[in-house]
Protein backbone atom coordinates (compact mmCIF):
# COMPACT_ATOMS: atom_id res chain seq x y z
CA UNK A 1 0.00 0.00 0.00
CA UNK A 2 2.69 2.49 -1.11
CA UNK A 3 0.03 5.14 -1.79
CA UNK A 4 -1.46 5.17 1.45
CA UNK A 5 -1.36 8.61 3.22
CA UNK A 6 0.75 8.20 6.73
CA UNK A 7 1.31 11.68 7.59
CA UNK A 8 0.21 14.89 6.98
CA UNK A 9 2.30 17.86 7.55
CA UNK A 10 1.04 21.56 7.22
CA UNK A 11 2.67 24.92 6.90
CA UNK A 12 0.28 27.73 7.83
CA UNK A 13 1.75 30.67 6.58
CA UNK A 14 -2.03 33.29 7.15
CA UNK A 15 -4.40 34.14 9.27
CA UNK A 16 -7.52 34.86 8.52
CA UNK A 17 -10.34 32.66 9.77
CA UNK A 18 -10.93 30.15 6.56
CA UNK A 19 -7.26 29.10 5.93
CA UNK A 20 -6.79 28.66 9.70
CA UNK A 21 -9.91 26.27 9.94
CA UNK A 22 -8.97 24.85 6.99
CA UNK A 23 -5.49 23.42 8.19
CA UNK A 24 -7.58 22.76 11.75
CA UNK A 25 -10.35 20.74 10.07
CA UNK A 26 -7.55 18.64 7.65
CA UNK A 27 -5.23 18.13 10.57
CA UNK A 28 -7.85 17.06 12.92
CA UNK A 29 -9.47 14.63 9.95
CA UNK A 30 -6.31 13.11 9.41
CA UNK A 31 -5.66 12.16 13.27
CA UNK A 32 -9.42 11.05 13.44
CA UNK A 33 -8.23 8.52 10.29
CA UNK A 34 -5.48 7.06 12.10
CA UNK A 35 -3.06 9.59 10.09
CA UNK A 36 -0.09 11.37 11.92
CA UNK A 37 -0.44 15.27 11.46
CA UNK A 38 1.77 18.25 12.92
CA UNK A 39 1.39 21.83 11.35
CA UNK A 40 3.96 24.44 11.48
CA UNK A 41 3.04 27.76 11.82
CA UNK A 42 4.73 30.67 10.04
CA UNK A 43 4.34 34.29 9.03
CA UNK A 44 0.79 35.51 9.85
CA UNK A 45 0.04 32.00 10.73
CA UNK A 46 1.75 32.69 14.54
CA UNK A 47 -1.38 34.72 15.58
CA UNK A 48 -3.15 31.58 15.53
CA UNK A 49 -1.33 30.14 18.38
CA UNK A 50 -0.96 33.71 19.80
CA UNK A 51 -2.74 33.51 23.38
CA UNK A 52 -3.78 37.36 22.56
CA UNK A 53 -4.52 37.30 19.39
CA UNK A 54 -5.74 33.25 18.56
CA UNK A 55 -10.08 34.22 19.28
CA UNK A 56 -10.01 37.47 17.26
CA UNK A 57 -8.99 36.18 13.64
CA UNK A 58 -11.06 37.90 10.54
CA UNK A 59 -12.40 36.38 7.39
CA UNK A 60 -10.93 38.64 4.63
CA UNK A 61 -13.42 40.59 2.90
CA UNK A 62 -11.29 42.49 0.78
CA UNK A 63 -9.93 40.94 -1.95
CA UNK A 64 -12.11 37.76 -1.65
CA UNK A 65 -14.29 37.31 -4.85
CA UNK A 66 -16.26 34.99 -3.06
CA UNK A 67 -17.40 37.09 -1.00
CA UNK A 68 -19.71 38.76 -3.41
CA UNK A 69 -19.33 42.42 -2.23
CA UNK A 70 -17.21 45.38 -3.40
CA UNK A 71 -13.85 45.42 -2.79
CA UNK A 72 -14.89 48.69 -1.61
CA UNK A 73 -17.81 48.17 0.66
CA UNK A 74 -15.63 45.28 2.12
CA UNK A 75 -13.23 48.07 3.55
CA UNK A 76 -15.34 50.34 5.39
CA UNK A 77 -15.25 50.43 9.16
CA UNK A 78 -16.64 47.16 10.81
CA UNK A 79 -17.50 45.14 7.99
CA UNK A 80 -14.96 42.92 8.37
CA UNK A 81 -15.78 42.41 11.93
CA UNK A 82 -19.57 41.81 10.66
CA UNK A 83 -18.96 39.08 8.04
CA UNK A 84 -16.57 37.51 10.88
CA UNK A 85 -19.03 37.34 13.45
CA UNK A 86 -21.95 36.19 11.03
CA UNK A 87 -19.51 33.40 9.93
CA UNK A 88 -18.46 32.35 13.80
CA UNK A 89 -22.07 32.06 13.99
CA UNK A 90 -22.12 29.42 11.31
CA UNK A 91 -19.44 27.62 12.42
CA UNK A 92 -21.06 27.36 15.96
CA UNK A 93 -24.27 25.95 14.13
CA UNK A 94 -21.90 22.74 13.03
CA UNK A 95 -20.21 22.40 16.38
CA UNK A 96 -16.92 23.80 14.89
CA UNK A 97 -15.10 24.39 18.20
CA UNK A 98 -13.27 28.29 18.63
CA UNK A 99 -9.57 28.26 17.69
CA UNK A 100 -8.24 27.89 21.79
CA UNK A 101 -10.72 24.88 21.54
CA UNK A 102 -9.43 23.52 18.13
CA UNK A 103 -5.90 23.60 19.36
CA UNK A 104 -6.64 21.96 22.38
CA UNK A 105 -8.06 19.29 20.90
CA UNK A 106 -5.34 19.07 18.15
CA UNK A 107 -2.72 18.68 20.80
CA UNK A 108 -4.71 16.35 22.51
CA UNK A 109 -5.22 14.41 19.73
CA UNK A 110 -1.55 13.93 18.86
CA UNK A 111 -1.00 16.70 16.51
CA UNK A 112 2.27 18.40 16.55
CA UNK A 113 2.39 22.28 16.74
CA UNK A 114 5.49 23.96 15.99
CA UNK A 115 6.03 27.95 15.63
CA UNK A 116 8.38 28.40 12.70
CA UNK A 117 11.76 30.02 14.29
CA UNK A 118 12.42 32.80 11.48
CA UNK A 119 9.04 34.66 11.79
CA UNK A 120 9.07 34.01 15.87
CA UNK A 121 12.23 36.40 15.58
CA UNK A 122 10.98 38.82 12.58
CA UNK A 123 7.97 39.40 14.75
CA UNK A 124 10.26 39.84 18.34
CA UNK A 125 7.47 37.16 19.53
CA UNK A 126 8.14 35.09 22.85
CA UNK A 127 7.59 31.54 24.08
CA UNK A 128 5.66 33.27 26.41
CA UNK A 129 3.32 34.90 23.50
CA UNK A 130 2.35 31.23 22.48
CA UNK A 131 -0.37 28.80 24.02
CA UNK A 132 1.10 26.14 26.31
CA UNK A 133 -0.12 23.38 23.81
CA UNK A 134 2.72 24.35 21.29
CA UNK A 135 5.41 21.61 20.85
CA UNK A 136 8.70 24.11 20.16
CA UNK A 137 9.79 26.69 18.02
CA UNK A 138 12.07 25.10 15.07
CA UNK A 139 13.19 25.80 11.80
CA UNK A 140 12.18 24.85 8.52
CA UNK A 141 15.22 22.38 8.07
CA UNK A 142 13.75 20.60 11.46
CA UNK A 143 10.26 20.50 10.26
CA UNK A 144 11.18 18.64 6.66
CA UNK A 145 13.25 16.06 9.14
CA UNK A 146 10.02 15.37 10.44
CA UNK A 147 9.20 14.32 6.86
CA UNK A 148 10.54 10.82 8.19
CA UNK A 149 8.40 7.94 6.23
CA UNK A 150 7.15 7.17 3.12
CA UNK A 151 3.51 8.11 2.82
CA UNK A 152 4.01 11.63 3.83
CA UNK A 153 3.03 14.83 2.49
CA UNK A 154 3.15 18.42 3.01
CA UNK A 155 0.37 20.93 2.51
CA UNK A 156 1.42 24.85 2.12
CA UNK A 157 -1.94 26.84 3.51
CA UNK B 1 -23.60 -8.51 3.41
CA UNK B 2 -23.15 -11.15 5.87
CA UNK B 3 -20.36 -11.87 7.93
CA UNK B 4 -19.85 -14.57 10.26
CA UNK B 5 -19.53 -13.05 13.71
CA UNK B 6 -18.91 -14.94 16.77
CA UNK B 7 -20.79 -17.99 14.68
CA UNK B 8 -23.57 -15.85 13.83
CA UNK B 9 -24.42 -14.59 10.71
CA UNK B 10 -24.59 -10.55 11.37
CA UNK B 11 -25.59 -7.81 8.22
CA UNK B 12 -22.61 -5.52 7.97
CA UNK B 13 -22.22 -2.78 5.35
CA UNK B 14 -18.89 -2.70 3.11
CA UNK B 15 -16.96 -1.07 5.67
CA UNK B 16 -17.85 -3.41 8.25
CA UNK B 17 -20.85 -1.76 10.36
CA UNK B 18 -23.46 -2.83 11.72
CA UNK B 19 -26.46 -1.98 9.72
CA UNK B 20 -28.80 -3.71 12.46
CA UNK B 21 -27.73 -2.63 16.22
CA UNK B 22 -30.76 -5.47 16.97
CA UNK B 23 -27.79 -7.98 16.15
CA UNK B 24 -25.21 -6.36 18.57
CA UNK B 25 -24.64 -8.15 21.68
CA UNK B 26 -21.35 -8.12 23.94
CA UNK B 27 -19.97 -11.23 22.10
CA UNK B 28 -20.09 -9.98 19.08
CA UNK B 29 -18.78 -6.92 20.17
CA UNK B 30 -15.66 -8.30 21.50
CA UNK B 31 -15.30 -10.36 18.37
CA UNK B 32 -15.39 -7.18 15.95
CA UNK B 33 -13.14 -5.05 18.73
CA UNK B 34 -10.64 -8.15 17.96
CA UNK B 35 -10.54 -7.82 14.45
CA UNK B 36 -9.65 -3.97 15.23
CA UNK B 37 -6.84 -4.87 17.67
CA UNK B 38 -8.64 -3.55 20.94
CA UNK B 39 -9.22 -5.69 23.92
CA UNK B 40 -11.96 -4.62 26.17
CA UNK B 41 -11.84 -3.21 29.50
CA UNK B 42 -13.98 -1.37 31.61
CA UNK B 43 -13.12 2.09 30.10
CA UNK B 44 -14.17 0.59 26.98
CA UNK B 45 -17.55 -0.65 27.74
CA UNK B 46 -18.14 2.92 29.65
CA UNK B 47 -17.26 4.79 26.07
CA UNK B 48 -19.21 1.98 23.98
CA UNK B 49 -22.08 2.61 26.34
CA UNK B 50 -21.92 6.56 25.89
CA UNK B 51 -21.63 6.22 22.42
CA UNK B 52 -24.66 4.32 22.01
CA UNK B 53 -26.87 6.19 24.25
CA UNK B 54 -26.05 8.94 21.78
CA UNK B 55 -26.94 7.08 18.90
CA UNK B 56 -29.79 6.27 20.41
CA UNK B 57 -31.23 9.65 21.51
CA UNK B 58 -29.62 11.02 17.97
CA UNK B 59 -27.10 13.41 19.43
CA UNK B 60 -24.55 13.57 16.54
CA UNK B 61 -20.83 12.05 17.10
CA UNK B 62 -17.56 14.25 17.16
CA UNK B 63 -14.18 14.47 18.76
CA UNK B 64 -15.50 17.88 20.47
CA UNK B 65 -18.58 15.89 21.95
CA UNK B 66 -15.92 13.69 23.62
CA UNK B 67 -14.13 16.34 24.88
CA UNK B 68 -17.25 17.60 26.71
CA UNK B 69 -18.51 13.63 27.40
CA UNK B 70 -17.44 13.35 31.17
CA UNK B 71 -16.85 10.03 30.11
CA UNK B 72 -13.03 10.26 28.51
CA UNK B 73 -10.75 12.69 27.63
CA UNK B 74 -9.22 12.87 24.06
CA UNK B 75 -5.83 11.82 24.87
CA UNK B 76 -7.22 8.47 26.91
CA UNK B 77 -9.82 8.16 23.92
CA UNK B 78 -7.40 7.92 21.32
CA UNK B 79 -5.60 5.62 23.53
CA UNK B 80 -8.34 3.08 23.78
CA UNK B 81 -9.24 2.94 20.32
CA UNK B 82 -5.61 3.07 18.05
CA UNK B 83 -5.81 3.92 14.56
CA UNK B 84 -9.02 6.46 14.28
CA UNK B 85 -10.76 6.34 17.87
CA UNK B 86 -14.71 7.27 16.77
CA UNK B 87 -14.32 5.41 13.29
CA UNK B 88 -13.06 2.04 15.61
CA UNK B 89 -15.55 2.84 18.65
CA UNK B 90 -18.34 3.20 16.74
CA UNK B 91 -17.71 0.26 14.47
CA UNK B 92 -17.27 -1.80 17.88
CA UNK B 93 -20.09 -0.22 18.88
CA UNK B 94 -22.78 -1.79 16.49
CA UNK B 95 -23.82 2.07 15.48
CA UNK B 96 -23.27 3.79 11.91
CA UNK B 97 -19.62 5.26 11.16
CA UNK B 98 -19.70 9.56 12.32
CA UNK B 99 -20.74 11.46 9.28
CA UNK B 100 -18.93 14.70 10.49
CA UNK B 101 -15.79 16.14 9.55
CA UNK B 102 -14.44 17.36 12.93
Amino acid sequence: MGTKVKKMLFILSKATIENVYAAFVMANGARMEGIESEIFFTFFGLEAIQKKKLENLHVATVGNPAMHIPTMLGGLPGVEALATKMMKKEMEKLDMPPVGEFLEILSDSGCKLWGCKLAVDMFHLKEEDFIEELDGIITIGDFYSRADQDGTHLLFI
Amino acid sequence: MKKLIANREIDINEEGYLVDFKQWDREICECIAGECNVVMTEKHWEVVEYLQDKHHKEEPLSIRGIKKSGVINIKEFYNLFPGGPLKVSTKIAGIPKPKSCI
